[in-house]
């Protein structure tokens, strides 16, 4: 099963013909079932060409008609990407995953307000994307590190999210899916949202949970867990020694106003039972400890 | 990108809130014209630094004649104004705002930011304005009134009234306490900021209603859409690393200890800087090089964490993903040749073809420590910078 995504998943690429939508979409391609999913492209002015026999449209809603495709991916730049998203649930597509980092948050705040009661989800902005590996890569993340299992991961950020998944590779723990949720304070699916699906999830047996400072979401996602999740999660917090006030790359990694410090967010997660670590290098091996049981 | 309180009054009385009159100065002759041509017999000299907390370290001060603006000036510009906000070494102060005195009857508070957990525009509204909002929040929060904007409506005359009404504002001025909050709403959104503040909106005793300060703080990521807030830019007040940083589209922030760490992504330099103190080091900095880790920005890295006498060694984490670790190895190895790298330099890559990337680093020559994880990196750089 994994989580939104399979090798039977539809795909179109918003901003498929720019230096970014070429590269991911080549490698995406390449990737697994790659070859069968990617089956449209949406550039405005551009439809009816083609890139790597992937046939261009003018429209979401047209490329959605002529290929089928149900989930879009997005490598517009920040200042049109959160119009790309507007027309991307206007065509009423299941899932939009925009990777585009940069956007402004006043764009982002009217796209989630113009997205409450429409049938469409969001992954990101600023995010490296999701895959279910041996099936379908929809990002930016490296296909190879993967390796298909049962460990769900959802996290904040995108190079620490290919870190926690390198180290379960390592272990021979293989992942069902994994999402990367974004450094944006305003975005799609929060940890919890993935959470749930994991939690839902048939192939899944436990997740990892990689947060960071800054807002209140890993908290939040938490106190949900303790009450209703029957799967093992391990959590790391990347930022315990972060100044506060100060923005750690990430828009949203910031502790303001005493709020968002990774201390206090790792008291919580540890007190809703998730088995957290403190050592960015152990993810793999706690996880590890907890399969074996 | 914060702003000088002048510059974001001028903001407001673009969108039609009152303030003081008040003139912007550089020194203390100007201060003293200033005084004078705004007349009157009462003015406010107050320090211009982006910090806040002035008046509780000295930066703000009242004057009731020409000698005393001259003497208040005098002993604020050029001071090392230290408040809550800033640095134990304090703020230098470059210039002044002189306004006119305002007898005041009340004193309230108005901001708004983004609630990232509502997904809405936040606006906080109290009777208890002039002192630090976060005490309010903390000692009286019975007394800290937070509305949410949908940013479809906006915020119409109603709401606003009822805010205004809210937080005490006497009937016969709750109308201009609304324009004035409709009027700090479209600031809000048509400057793309993630905050503003007024600290206090005043009542005064002829019943007039003025923002007797001003706090904004604005979107980086929409900077392409304000040319005429980036031109209110005073790099007097942000740190020369981090300017330096972003020129070369490096994210940078320096600590305390003597471990540099150059990483790729913001969430694994964090981790990095995490693992480096857990093994019993001090993290320098937090560096992030972003995506494409080239040769030009690993140099420019490099640059800016040996501008650090303190330095012990450096931590390079790379996850390459899709970049290729030979193509890094290459950029670190020609970087630390171009700097002279005389501190331990401790590499850990990830990616593909990571061994032949560690052969570039072992035939340079050059006094690299190749790790295989980042739990070795931290060992390894925590005990070559004990060693250094």
């Amino acid at each position: 099963m994994s989580i939104l995504i399979d090798k039977n998943t539809r795909v179109m690429t918003q901003g498929m013909t720019g230096k970014t939508g070429q590269f991911h979409t080549i490698h995406c391609k390449a990737y697994a079932h790659g070859a069968d999913c990617f089956v449209a492209g949406v550039t405005p002015g551009k439809g009816g060409q083609c890139f790597e026999d992937i046939p261009i449209f003018n429209s979401v809603a047209e490329a959605k008609t002529q290929s089928g495709a149900t989930v879009s991916v997005i490598y517009v730049p920040p200042a049109y990407a959160a119009a790309a998203i507007d027309e991307a649930v206007a065509a009423e597509m299941d899932l939009v995953i925009c990777i585009t980092e940069g956007i402004p948050i006043h764009d982002m705040l009217r796209t989630r307000r113009n997205m409450e009661g429409k049938r469409t989800l969001l992954i990101g902005p600023n995010c490296p994307g999701l895959i279910t590996p041996d099936e379908i890569k929809i990002g930016i993340m490296p296909g190879h590190i993967h390796q298909k299992g049962r460990v769900g991961v959802v996290s904040r950020s995108g190079t620490l999210t290919y870190e926690a998944v390198a180290q379960l590779t390592a272990l021979g723990l293989g992942q069902s899916s994994c999402a990367g949720i974004g450094g944006d304070p305003i975005n799609g699916l929060k940890h919890l949202d993935v959470m749930k699906l994991f939690n839902d999830d048939a192939e899944t047996d436990a997740v990892i949970m990689v947060g960071e400072i800054g807002g209140s979401d890993e908290e939040e996602c938490a106190r949900w867990i303790k009450q209703n999740m029957h799967k093992p999660v391990v959590g790391f917090i990347a930022g315990m020694t972060a100044p506060p006030g100060k923005r750690m790359g990430h828009a949203g990694a910031i502790i303001s106003g005493g709020q968002g410090g990774a201390a206090a967010k790792l008291a919580v997660m540890e007190e809703c039972g998730i088995h957290i670590t403190r050592n960015p290098a152990d993810m793999g091996r706690v996880m590890q400890k907890i399969l074996r049981g | 990108m914060k702003i000088h309180e002048y510059q974001g009054k001028q903001i407001l009385r673009q969108f039609g809130i009152p303030t003081p009159r008040g003139m912007a100065c550089f020194n203390v002759a100007e201060a003293v014209a200033a005084a004078q041509q705004l007349g009157g017999n009462a003015w406010v000299v107050k320090a211009q630094i982006h910090a806040g907390g002035r008046g509780k370290g000295g930066g703000v001060k009242v004057a009731h004649s020409l000698d005393e603006v001259r003497y208040a000036a005098q002993q604020i510009l050029g001071m090392h104004l230290v408040t809550q906000q800033t640095s134990a070494e304090g703020q230098v102060v470059h210039r002044l705002l002189i306004e006119e005195g305002v007898q005041i009857a009340k004193e309230f508070y108005v901001g708004m930011v983004i609630d990232r957990s509502k997904q809405r525009v936040a606006l906080l509204a109290s009777s208890e304005g002039g002192m630090e909002i976060e005490e309010v929040a903390t000692h009286t929060p019975e007394k800290l009134h937070t509305f949410w904007i949908d940013p479809i409506t906006g915020l119409d005359a109603t709401q606003a009234g009822q805010i205004a009404a809210r937080i005490g504002i006497p009937a016969s001025s709750v109308n201009d306490a609304a324009t004035i909050l409709q009027g700090l709403y479209r600031a809000f959104v048509e400057t793309d900021a993630l905050l503003a503040e007024i600290n206090p909106l005043v009542l005064t005793t002829d019943g007039r209603i003025l923002a007797l300060d001003a706090k904004f703080d604005f979107d980086s990521n929409a900077q392409y859409r304000h040319p005429e807030i980036v031109a209110l830019r005073d790099l007097d007040e942000e740190d020369p690393d981090e300017i330096e940083a972003a020129k070369f589209d490096l994210s940078y922030i320096a600590l305390q200890g003597d471990i540099g760490c150059m990483v790729n992504g913001a969430g694994l330099a964090m981790a990095t800087m995490d693992i480096i103190k857990l093994y019993g080091g001090h993290p320098a900095n937090f560096l992030d090089v972003g995506g494409g880790a080239n040769q030009e920005k690993v140099t420019e890295a490099f640059k800016l964490m040996l501008r650090n006498s303190k330095l012990k060694a450096i931590l390079v984490n790379i996850f390459g993903g899709i970049m290729k670790c030979d193509v890094i190895a290459a950029g670190v190895v020609a970087a630390a040749r171009e700097v002279h790298l005389a501190v331990p330099l401790v590499v850990r890559l990830e990616g593909t073809n990571v061994d032949i990337g560690k052969k570039i680093l072992a035939q340079s020559g050059l006094p690299v420590i190749s790790a295989n994880d980042m739990a070795d990196a931290a060992e390894k750089v925590v005990t070559a910078a004990g060693r250094s």
